[in-house]
């Protein structure tokens, strides 16, 4: 095998690895929308809101600390003390649920039979209100987060597959982080997956997306049910927050990979989980081919807006996505 | 008491079907127009200018070009920043390339180009719709931005990657470049500007903007009755990006001077002039001023108020300025989906009966 294949390989490999990272974004995406006909542009801050939570809880951050101590002139900072991960994990959970009940509350509920694109905006305005809320209250500037997964490369895949190429090749380099997040994606996935299935709240969560009223009629409370998605989104927000943090590092940025959820969605369809994996693997392997091929040629940096365009052509032939679900119109 | 009708006759069709039938209307949109052509130029400084009123008009333009697809024909855009980076960069072409023309013309070239460059983004408008659409945009603005980051043609092979307006003149007057005087620049844009709002307010009331309103409403049924939605979809395309190509070389060259494209029209471009569409009310031409209005002047106040007033640190101004934009937004979303606008005809509703609602 020549070196140039098998670096085509890695390349895909490491494009696998990425695209889980956007599915586990994306998947937060196709709940809500299933669940409320919401696209919710926030999903991508809430990662961000999450993970900053996480640092903010484990380093025991006074939150609101900058805005305190201009106003009184105090000097406060941290409360001192070092949270575990595990529980710091469970509490930044418990937040993101309070934060789940106050948008069903304070904003969703006043939008109901509003258009689509109303309540598109209405996310656009929480993504720009927790932005600013989660940089008040924990500060912007770039954190380290650290919940005790593994990172580097793995040395032992390195061994393994060093031999199968030539003199310059020196076995497959692959984040042992990736690995990780690959496994807790399927872990998450196939978790959601038994949940609507098989608990009464995951049935109450697709009746509610096949049918409004129906579910209304037969009891289901669409409030709570609201609540509930609004959290299993803030949940798999918070998952991508920390695979994201570790990763890069808490910053604004991070807020950005919503963007990058986007082509992934409509590649696979608004509507379909397993269509946000696929989608996800297809945009990251497809991305990181198309710079590995071609990049050099164009100048570079072609990541920016393969994807979209990607999608966008795809969706001339396709205009539902992969596993979306048909669209009919009538008149 | 103040904004009557009575009286008030229109005696033949032209006169029933003009923008402002009503007598009040128009004369107050006479003293309007009087006002910003003959009064401001004599007043203004470059600190109104270059915070206020410069900024105000450019987006106004931006935001009418954005409410023709999104809130006259139902076609949302997220790459507006994408397509004001073509109407600046094609605006600079053109000054470097003929040197000697008129910077008028310059501008209204940019449009051209912008207006070809949208059609051809919205050529998937005929397959895809909402949400695919409004994200297929995005695809626009990342392969635009990094197009003219990448291709060094566009800046002219400079060192830097900018772009720099140079000096050029409108009838011997300097409106570019930095011994533009605050007067020229604000009454170059002003022209547009109401150039602009009349013709966007004629082509949304003529058979064009009808069509475009039955596509919005819903385009199968448009479609059926005999619409052509490639043409109204396409027209609606060229049109709105012509404005918004306009505005994106007037924000280059008049207002900022010189642009790094991933800064000047990123993607949070595109997002503010879809909020000034959104909160200044949706299918409305005076909703794009307003909208345009309310989100240039907030942060100028909300520096004003806590960066001078309460002392507070540069920084926390920022993050609650987001946090106050956000929460408007949701606020104004759900007291008042229309807009400003809507805010504005209610009020005319009212004005009209007071003092004697009964």
């Amino acid at each position: 095998m020549s070196d140039q294949f098998l670096f085509g390989i890695e390349v895909v490999i490491n494009g696998l690895m990425a695209g889980v990272l956007y599915a586990l974004v994306a998947l937060g995406f196709v709940l809500i929308y299933k669940a409320s006909g919401i696209f919710n542009y926030a999903q991508g801050v809430m990662a961000l809101f999450a993970a900053m939570t996480l640092v903010g809880v484990m380093n025991g951050q006074v939150p609101f600390a900058h805005l305190i101590n201009s106003i009184l002139g105090t000097d406060v900072h941290h409360f001192g003390w070092h949270i575990p991960a595990v529980i710091a994990i469970l509490m930044t959970m418990a937040v993101m649920i309070l934060l789940a009940w106050a948008v069903q509350q304070l904003v969703m509920r006043h939008l109901v039979n509003q258009e689509p694109i109303i309540l598109f905006m209405a996310t656009i305005g929480l993504a720009y209100f927790l932005e600013g809320f989660s940089d008040l209250m924990w500060g912007s500037e770039i954190k380290k987060l650290d919940v005790g997964l593994p990172q580097g490369g793995s040395f032992w895949i390195e061994e393994m597959t060093a031999g199968l190429g030539g003199e310059g090749f020196y076995g497959f380099f692959i984040d042992r982080l990736d690995i990780v997040a690959t496994v807790i994606a399927i872990l998450l996935v196939v978790a959601l997956m038994l949940f609507s299935n098989y608990t009464k709240e995951g049935r109450a969560l697709r009746a509610v997306a096949d049918d409004h009223q129906a579910a209304l009629s037969v009891g289901v409370s669409l409030n709570f049910i609201w609540v509930l998605v609004w959290s299993v989104a803030g949940f798999v927000a918070l998952v991508a927050g920390i695979m994201w943090g570790t990763k890069s590092g808490v910053q604004f940025s991070l807020s950005l990979i919503a963007l990058k959820a986007l082509p992934v969605l409509m590649l696979g369809g608004f509507t379909s989980i397993p269509g946000a994996i696929v989608g996800g693997l297809i945009i990251g392997v497809g991305e990181k081919l198309f710079e590995f091929l071609l990049g050099p040629a164009l100048g570079g940096a072609t990541e920016n807006w393969f994807a979209y365009v990607l999608a966008l052509v795809f969706l001339v032939f396709r205009p539902q996505g992969l596993f979306g679900d048909k669209i009919i119109e009538r008149v | 008491m103040f904004y009557r009708e009575a009286g008030d006759f229109s005696t033949t069709y032209p006169e029933d079907s003009q923008t402002f039938p009503i007598k009040f209307d128009r004369y107050r949109y006479y003293v309007v127009l009087a006002f910003a052509f003959l009064v401001v130029p004599f007043i203004i400084n470059d600190y109104w200018a270059n915070a206020i009123l410069l900024p105000f008009l450019i987006y106004a333009i931006a935001a009418i070009g954005l409410n023709i697809l999104t809130g006259y024909c139902g076609q949302v855009s997220l790459g507006t920043g994408g397509f004001m980076a073509v109407g600046a960069y094609s605006c600079y072409k053109f000054m470097t390339a003929f040197p000697d023309l008129s910077m008028f013309i310059n501008v209204l070239l940019a449009g051209v180009v912008t207006a070809a460059v949208g059609v051809l983004f919205g050529l998937p408008s005929l397959r895809i719709k909402g949400f695919y659409l409004a994200v297929a945009t995005l695809a626009a603005q990342f392969f635009l931005v990094w197009l003219f980051n990448r291709v060094p043609w566009f800046y002219n092979y400079s060192a830097s990657g900018q772009i720099n307006a140079p000096e050029r003149t409108v009838l011997g007057v300097a409106v570019t470049g930095p011994n533009t005087s605050a007067w020229a620049a604000y009454l170059f844009c002003l022209v547009f500007c109401v150039a602009s709002a009349i013709v966007a307010r004629n082509l949304t009331r003529g058979s064009i903007g009808r069509k475009w309103m039955a596509i919005r409403d819903m385009d199968i049924a448009a479609e059926i009755i005999g619409v052509n939605p490639m043409k109204a979809k396409l027209t609606a395309f060229a049109i709105s990006s012509f404005f918004v190509g306009i505005s994106g070389a007037l924000f280059f060259a008049l207002y900022l001077g010189a642009v790094e494209v991933g800064e000047a029209f990123s993607i949070q471009k595109s997002f503010l002039i879809l909020f000034m569409v959104i909160i200044g009310g949706l299918g409305s031409i005076f909703g794009s001023f307003a909208g345009a209005a309310f989100l240039v002047v907030l942060p100028v106040a909300m520096k004003i108020v806590g960066a001078d007033m309460l002392g507070m640190p540069t920084d926390i101004v920022a993050h609650l300025q987001l946090v106050v934009v956000g929460a408007l937004i949701i606020v104004f979303l759900i007291l008042e989906p229309h807009g400003i606008a809507q805010l504005w005809r209610l009020a005319k509703e009212k004005l009209r009966l007071w003092p004697f609602p009964h």
